[in-house]
């Protein structure tokens, strides 16, 4: 289980961005966030994912904080995939970081081998979206948080990415939380949901 | 107000050596824009939309050979024309704020813009303060970096720097990436003012939601060329011809939400005949002869030899 308990965050001598958040996610449970802008989305999920230290309160999987070092098992997926992959290695090396890439995973993806040895700025938005879904999608990855993960990505290739993303979660007992201001996407893959407005962030 | 007919662009690319390659980006790409309507230009990223934008501005690189027929207003759009019209009679919405000069006031920016159009400074600076008003920018907006500015705000900005240029047609280039829904159909409300005031206006967005929102038509989009313009309404009307538009409808998470596989092909690997048969349901033998004319089907033109079936 993957808990963010009472967490807060504010950076020195600001205002409190999020406050008193709960949020408990189990294994293969996909789960929904949604709220309005300035509520703290991205802060959330960067606090879960161990990319920014809470202020006050604690993220734990199975009653362990989260490893400071190493690869983190909460792994994260952006709205813009140039901005998570490492501009100067070619697809075939980023894809590799953790370990080679399943061909099989690939080949859902519809990931084509010519991309491989090609460089990030040579595929378009939304086939370096693939790969950068590709790369999380492993053993190491226990907990995904898809933030605007499709936001930018023409229908069919939303629908693709996220048949493949539901399938593999669902086989490989990962916990998923999906960000999203499309209402009609999380009601689709989602088993339940958080709304911002009601529970609030800040308060 | 703008036809573009056939539309080819070619690049050429520079190997080691004398070693030459050509990329074809744009094939037989067809689009048309009366005054007073909302075209959406629908499609994956790498279709060519934003080509297609750069085209029109005359902005494309200079290793870019382009072939085929673009008017404006029943002339021939030549570059020195596209780089005569730009900011003034054709103006881009662009995509964020990224385009604005980081370190100067938005007044200032959006005044510049104006003046740059043809206004004189007075008439410039009055531009500014009513479509600032219009769009609700309070007059301290105006003194802003561009980095001060929220989402919605930052919209509006983008927004007035069209309106100020007094632009016969608009194109918005991905003007609602990943926003708030109600930021969305703000914008886009926007857009479809322009309009009613007898602008013409291009929508280009990967969202056919959003283009359906405003659109009057939709010209669908694939791997370089225009597969289908259909009219807004065609969609929920079960009348789209094209079985790419038909994917991409279905697809959508209210619809079925289901999916064709493969992906796009790149300007390297074009199929033979047509660029879609390659994930086509309904590809048979002659598919792959030659690339599909433009069809008259059910009132609107296609590029599928099948789309009457
Ligand atoms: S021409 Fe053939 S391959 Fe192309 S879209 Fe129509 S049926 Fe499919």
């Amino acid at each position: 289980m993957l808990i963010g308990k009472q967490l807060a965050f504010r950076y020195p001598h600001h205002n409190w961005i999020v406050r008193n958040f709960d949020i408990a996610i189990a294994p293969s449970e996909v789960v929904g966030l949604f709220g309005p802008s300035g509520f703290g989305k991205t802060t959330l999920s960067k606090l879960l994912a161990g990319y920014l230290t809470p202020t006050q309160g604690q993220v734990t999987i199975d009653n362990s904080p989260l490893p400071d070092r190493g690869y983190c098992p909460v792994q994260m997926v952006f709205q813009n995939p140039e901005l998570a992959v490492n501009p100067r290695w070619r697809i075939r090396k980023i894809l590799a970081e953790k370990q080679p890439p399943d061909r099989f995973l690939l080949n859902a993806l519809s990931i084509h081998p010519s991309w491989l040895d090609r460089y990030p700025h040579e595929l378009s938005g939304g086939e370096l979206q693939r790969v950068a879904v590709a790369r999380v999608l492993n053993p190491a990855t226990r907990y995904l948080i898809a933030d605007e993960m499709t936001a930018m990505l023409d229908a069919n290739t939303q629908a693709l990415i996220w048949h493949m993303v539901l399938d593999y979660v669902r086989s490989h007992n990962i916990g998923l939380l999906v960000i999203s201001h499309d209402a009609a996407l999380i009601k689709r893959v989602c088993n339940r949901a958080i709304n911002l407005m009601q529970v609030g962030t800040s308060r | 107000m703008l036809s573009v007919q056939d539309l080819n662009i070619t690049f050429t690319l520079y190997g080691r050596g004398l070693a030459q390659k050509q990329l074809t980006v744009i094939t037989q790409l067809d689009l048309d824009v009366k005054a007073g309507e909302v075209v959406a230009v629908v499609g994956a990223s790498g279709s060519g939309k934003s080509l297609l934008a750069h085209a029109i501005l005359g902005i494309l690189p200079d290793n870019a050979q382009v072939s085929g027929k673009m008017l404006f207003k029943g002339e021939p759009l030549t570059l020195n024309r596209c780089q005569d019209l730009r900011g003034k009679a054709i103006a881009l919405i662009p995509q964020s704020i990224g385009y604005l000069d980081p370190l100067m006031h938005v007044g200032q920016q959006v005044q510049r813009t104006a003046q740059l159009s043809g206004l004189s400074r007075p008439a410039a600076k009055a531009a500014v303060d009513r479509t600032f008003a219009r769009y609700r920018l309070a007059a301290i907006v105006q003194r802003l970096y561009p980095f001060q500015l929220s989402g919605g705000m930052a919209r509006r900005v983008l927004v007035s720097t069209a309106v100020v240029s007094q632009a016969e047609l608009v194109i918005a280039d991905e003007p609602t990436p990943g926003l708030h829904p109600d930021v969305v159909t703000e914008t886009l409300n926007h857009l479809r003012e322009l309009a009613s005031e007898g602008k013409g206006v291009i929508l280009i967005t990967h969202d056919i939601e959003a283009a359906l929102q405003i659109a009057d038509r939709v010209a669908v989009f694939y791997a370089g060329t225009t597969v289908e313009i259909a009219h807004a309404q065609d969609f929920s009307n079960n009348k789209i011809r094209h079985p790419y538009t038909q994917a991409l409808w279905r697809s959508l998470p209210q619809n079925e939400f289901i999916p064709i596989s493969g992906s796009q092909p790149t300007p390297d690997a074009l199929p033979d005949g047509c660029l879609f048969s390659d994930r086509c349901p309904w590809v048979t033998q002659e598919c792959r002869l030659d690339r599909p004319p433009f069809l008259q089907v059910r009132g609107a033109p296609v590029r599928c030899i099948h789309a009457d079936r």
